[in-house]
């Protein structure tokens, strides 16, 4: 598994047909079998859930790829959405204006990335475990929140608002058009810059990086700093969708984050992975997520059936990767 | 002093830090240097000492676990099922059960681990997730509270009254946490396959080129996480009396913590039983600390959360010049 066969590295690798087939797959069984399933309000919900879990799978996606991992995204999020709420809570609750939102979301923005910064300068420079620095963090930053918040919710945030989690601009829900843009960002900046090759190289081998003259601690720091502004986002969106802030919201949707990129193709070691089949990989996950909803399951049947999906699908990639190398092995 | 500095740098420094503490804790409240309450810190602790030590076995071996808490939730449940249809049992028969359902748990991840070669972290998220939504979704949600009287029965190992009337007592927890302590510390440091097991998590394939197979260890490492987790689980019913699926959800983060805190290291091959029982302690006083001095119980978490990324990252301060370990599992 550690070694993507050369197809992956192709426009369309394998991965993308076969998860388009998936696809394919999980909506014929759902409309057969779901009434509700296939009708335009259910995919309308589905594009107004996406992104939310899109931009948090797109926070852990650089740090996977570059063979860590960041725990604390959710919190993350949460944190920064609790600053951008106290902006608006302090310049006038429902009357603030667009200023105050403005100057909320540098600052959400702000406490996001620096939440990164902190984990990205203690993992580069004292390699300490991905891991346990992002539990960490996760901890602290859940602590904190729940320090500030006392566990409550906080609410009362101005009317305009609504328009970024609900609203449409022609014809396309506004978060999905935040998500795609995102998306079409990271897949720039992972394939078209000097940075997205240092984060594949340091992902592939840290050591041959460092002796190759890649700059493996700026990278780093860089990898989670960005991690910590697509939180930020993803949490500026959460405020905006629910018009609420509440510390360990999104909690369970970790797991799903990872899911979604382990099956989009993101080597668990590191080196390999790419934006696109990761978000088709999140398509999928939000189908079958609505389409167990509509079923009628409920939220912890959910969980353990991620649970069990996601080591179907580590079960499935170790097989074909091990059916694909014994078949190499046999054409020399 | 100076040899356990140089062979044990971790848990000596955490040793130093934790009598700072109990001194600066000493004078700022007339509470804490008291029998009763320090008693009832090694009674609150127990069962998380128990899991640290299962745990240690596991990040010595190069792996990671986080489904141990929720897996000790699952043979809390399925031990109180079996026990009602045999009609009881006793304790025998009570740690046969959690020890091997327990077992039969941390296998699941080893199996994975190992014939799918699916990294560690991804494999205990997954069985993390599965056991617990499992769990939650056939119980509803539902506590049981009618036990047998022998498993929710307080049994005290040692107990004294101090001179104010009140009466400082070790429970049955405590006595069962130095029995696992002991064979955890047995296992690590004067056993074969202890030290296979640190050569293992140290250096895979040094270790599989040596003749150690990396299934054993694997099953091994798993397995003892698994049993100690059910004993966990089964002392944990005896504190609380009573068995509901959510109660020890979360718990493994705190455990992990701690066992870093310890100076066990992921990615292998390093971590002591004592520095264990410090890390847990350190966890634990400072909490204790807080409470005393009357500091809001919502900023603990916080505290904890900065004080294990402080120590992580001057724990880790000797190794930035030498080379950062690519860590597989």
């Amino acid at each position: 598994m550690t070694i993507a066969s050369p197809t992956t590295k192709g426009r369309i690798g394998p991965e993308v047909l076969g998860l388009l087939g998936f696809l394919l797959l999980v909506l014929v069984a759902f409309g057969a079998f779901a009434p509700r399933f296939l009708t335009g309000a259910n995919f309308g919900s589905i594009a107004f859930q996406l992104p939310e879990l899109g931009l948090l799978t797109l926070a852990m996606l650089i740090p996977l790829i570059s063979g860590g991992i960041n725990l604390a995204i959710i919190y993350t999020a949460n944190i920064s959405g609790l600053a951008l709420a106290w902006v608006l809570n302090t310049q006038g609750g429902v009357d603030a204006g667009m200023g105050a939102f403005v100057l909320g979301s540098i600052l959400a923005i702000g406490v996001g990335s620096l939440a990164g910064l902190v984990e990205g300068l203690v993992i580069a420079f004292t390699g300490a475990h991905p891991i346990l620095v992002s539990l960490a963090m996760m901890i602290f930053l859940r602590g904190l929140g729940e320090f500030l918040t006392r566990g409550g919710d906080i609410s009362g945030f101005p009317a305009f608002l609504g328009p970024i989690g609900h609203g449409m601009v022609a014809g396309i829900p506004v978060p999905l058009i935040i998500f795609g843009a995102a998306a079409l960002a990271w897949h720039v900046l992972l394939s078209h810059t000097r940075h997205g090759f240092s984060v594949y190289m340091i992902g592939s081998n840290p050591e041959a990086a460092r002796y190759s003259g890649l700059n493996v601690r700026r990278t780093l720091v860089l990898v989670y700093t960005l991690s910590g502004l697509m939180c930020a986002i993803a949490g500026i969106l959460m405020l905006a969708r629910f018009n609420s802030v509440r510390v360990g919201h999104g909690e369970a949707l970790l797991l799903v984050t990872v899911l979604a990129c382990f099956l989009g193709g993101v080597d668990p070691f590191g080196g390999f992975g790419r934006v696109w089949p990761v978000v088709l990989a999140l398509i999928i996950l939000q189908v079958l997520s609505s389409g167990l909803n509509l079923m009628g399951a409920n939220q912890h049947l959910s969980t353990a059936i991620w649970g069990l999906f996601l080591i179907a699908v580590m079960i499935v990639r170790t097989t074909v990767s091990r059916w694909r190398s014994s078949a190499k092995r046999k054409d020399l | 002093m100076a040899r356990l500095l140089r062979d044990y740098p971790t848990e000596a420094k955490l040793l130093i830090v934790l009598i700072l503490l109990f001194t600066g804790l000493s004078v700022a409240s007339p509470t804490f240097l008291t029998l009763v309450n320090l008693t009832s810190l090694l009674n609150n602790s127990a069962v998380n000492v128990i899991w640290a030590v299962g745990l240690l076995v596991v990040l010595i071996a190069g792996g990671i676990d986080i489904s141990f808490a929720v897996a000790a939730s699952v043979v809390q449940y399925l031990s109180a099922y079996v026990l009602d249809a045999i009609g009881g049992g006793n304790w025998a028969i009570g740690f046969v059960l959690a020890v091997a359902l327990g077992v039969a748990l941390g296998w699941v991840n080893a199996a994975l681990i190992h014939w799918f070669r699916i990294i560690s972290i991804v494999v205990t998220i997954a069985t993390f997730n599965a056991f617990f939504g499992l769990l939650m979704w056939l119980s509803a949600g539902r506590g049981i509270y009618d036990l047998p009287s022998w498993w929710s029965r307080r049994l005290l190992i040692w107990e004294y009254q101090t001179a104010d009337g009140s009466w400082a007592e070790l429970t049955l927890a405590v006595g069962v946490m130095l029995a696992c302590m002991a064979a955890t510390w047995l296992l690590i440091g004067y056993s074969t396959v202890g030290r296979q097991l640190y050569a293992f998590g140290d250096n895979p394939e040094g270790a599989r080129r040596l003749g150690i197979r990396p299934g054993a260890m694997w099953f091994i490492a798993f397995g003892w996480m698994g049993a100690m987790a059910g004993i966990a689980g089964l002392m944990q019913v005896n504190v609380t009396r009573e068995v509901v699926p959510n109660a020890l959800y979360g718990r493994e983060l705190d455990v992990l913590a701690a066992v870093v805190l310890g100076g066990a290291r992921l990615g292998g091959g390093r971590g002591s039983v004592i520095g264990c029982l410090l890390g847990v302690l350190l966890v634990a006083v400072t909490q204790n600390g807080l409470n005393l001095l009357g500091i809001s119980p919502y900023a603990f978490k916080m505290v904890v959360g900065a004080i294990i990324l402080v120590a992580i990252s001057t724990s880790n301060f000797e190794f930035v010049h030498g080379k950062p370990r690519r860590v597989r599992t």
